[in-house]
């Protein structure tokens, strides 16, 4: 497993894939991101929360027209899982009006996004129908 | 004795479009020598000076406005604040007005934008040989596209989006709609950049940028500038009865940024800070949302104007889609909505919008509008929202009634 790393450090691999946010001790706000201090308290100390790994689908957007490089159509979600908001892709649906609504219910999932010349894989996740 | 109250004295906007021949200084000059014709000063009179343009980085364009059109040696704000740097400048002025320190100032905004394509997201950082970390989220590539989406028609279709999610009703007709409300009224304005009428079959079946908003959906990326100058209560009634009566009163000038929320940091929050601003601007003029003739609001994509006909209060909690279907929002409406024809048609640069939006409002309370104008105009509302995050509101109110 040692040739394979999460994409973004909030994204923890293994057996149970899931994602795990800073978690403001003083107040419990939580962010992925690497912490100063808490943008709802101002508190210094931050403890790991895993996040769930099912959500609900709160708004999306399917792209159609992106930077170079950019894979298009794809499908941008703002997903609740559990009280925490996460950013991703809706993966493994048809980028669609008529395939992606919102409310729909969804799960965490993994996947490649390649190798680098040392022969490493980055793992992404991204999130897919759960129904 | 209470703060100063403060006055419009003389505002301009230049025509928004593609202005090939003309540089960021020119379009400055234009609108700051315009301004101050129509105010019936001159630089000479000017006790500060704000100016806000984005594109420009760190230039200091409040000193090349000066040195363009007049270097009098009066202190200089250069002003940053995303979409709302024009509006922030507006307030650097109306703040030093009212603290006794200026009797009169210059605020200006200017923009080279066109063709700009995407600005947010417009370009992604080819990925390396090696998978290395950076940035805040330890990524080991690019996320734009892999962990959603950084560009503003998807981030701003996802807040239109999140509306329908909460409210329902909302779909991709309605903001197309909403969308040939604002390039119909943009046909009676000559300083527009597009003043074509647009069918909703035109709209919806243009190309798609990020559903549900197509390319006339989107702000339109132009050149433009735009410059307003104020003045004290007290200095106004030294000015002529011609001015006196052409000055527009500033009745509120409201400036918030996006308190905490959660998922704020995840999708930007437009709704908290403008809902806030809107409240206090409400409060500082002493009048409610009924009272506005008309509103010229932040429709940087057809997504954010349905959300903020709630979040300025223009209709209950909730119903800012039976309230567009109302018609309310057309300038038939009750409350006519976007009548320059919004950042949809007369276009967007960016830092001028905060002060040709107040332009507008003020060309009608002053009874000039010509064809577009809203007749009886006393009271109208300018909104800007700047990301992430800024809200600007400013009220204005006739003051030849």
């Amino acid at each position: 497993m040692s040739d394979q790393i999460p994409f973004v450090n909030y994204l923890v691999l293994g057996d149970n894939p899931h994602l795990v946010a800073n978690e403001c001790t003083s107040c419990g706000a939580r962010f992925f991101d690497r912490r100063n201090a808490c943008a709802r308290c101002s508190g210094i100390e931050f403890k790991d929360a895993a996040i769930a790994t099912q959500g609900e689908v709160r708004t999306f957007t399917i792209v159609a027209f992106a930077a170079p490089g950019v894979d298009v159509p794809f499908v941008s979600v703002i997903v609740d899982c559990d009280g925490t908001s996460v950013r991703a892709n809706l993966v493994n649906v048809d980028p669609t009006p008529e395939a992606v609504k919102v409310g729909m219910p969804v799960r965490l999932t993994t996947f490649s996004i390649g190798k680098d010349d040392e022969g490493v894989e980055a793992i992404n996740f991204g999130f897919e129908p759960a129904a | 004795m209470g703060a100063e109250d403060v006055y419009i004295l003389g505002i301009r906007m230049t025509k928004f479009g593609k202005h090939k021949e003309l540089d960021v200084p020119d379009l400055a000059t234009e609108a700051t020598l315009a301004a101050l014709k129509d105010g019936g000063v001159e630089m000479k009179d000017m006790d500060i000076i704000a100016a806000g343009n984005l594109m420009g980085g760190a230039m200091p364009i409040a000193q090349v406005i000066q040195k363009a059109c007049g270097q009098t040696g009066i202190p200089a704000y250069n002003v940053s604040n995303a979409c709302a740097t024009g509006a922030t400048a507006l307030r650097v002025v109306c703040m030093s007005i009212k603290a006794g320190e200026s009797e009169m100032g210059l605020a200006v905004g200017v923009e080279k934008l066109a063709g700009a394509g995407l600005l947010a997201g417009g370009s992604r950082k080819k990925d390396g040989n090696s998978w290395e970390r950076s940035g805040r989220y330890g990524a080991v590539a690019s996320v734009d596209g892999r962990i959603g989406t950084d560009i503003m028609p998807g981030v701003f279709a996802q807040i239109g989006m999140e509306y329908d999610h909460k409210y329902g009703g909302a779909n991709f007709e309605l903001f197309a709609e909403i969308s040939r409300k604002n390039h119909s009224h943009s046909t009676l304005n000559p300083l527009a950049s597009y003043t074509k009428e647009m069918t909703l079959e035109q709209i919806m079946g243009d190309i798609m940028i990020a559903y549900p908003n197509t390319r006339p959906m989107c702000s339109a990326n132009c050149d433009g500038a735009a410059a307003a100058v104020l003045v004290s209560g007290t200095k106004l009634k030294t000015l002529s009865q011609e001015q006196q009566r052409r000055a527009v009163k500033i009745a509120a000038s409201i400036l918030t940024s996006d308190p905490y929320q959660e998922a704020c940091q995840v999708l930007p929050d437009v709704n908290t800070l403008t809902r806030a601003a809107a409240t206090q601007a409400y409060e500082q003029a002493g009048i409610g949302p009924s009272d506005l003739d008309l509103v010229e609001l932040h429709d940087c994509f057809a997504t954010a104007e349905l959300v903020h006909y709630d979040n300025l209060m223009l209709c209950e909690e909730g119903n800012a889609v039976d309230f567009f279907k109302s018609g309310a929002t057309w300038r038939t409406g009750s409350t006519p909505v976007n009548v320059s024809g919004g950042l949809q048609s007369k276009g967007h640069p960016i830092a001028a919008t905060g002060i040709a939006n107040v332009w507008e409002v003020c060309h009608h309370l002053r009874g000039e509008a010509g064809p577009r104008q809203i007749e009886g105009a006393k009271v109208g509302l300018a909104h800007v929202i700047g990301l992430a995050s800024a809200c600007g509101i400013h009220i204005l109110e006739s003051n030849s009634a």
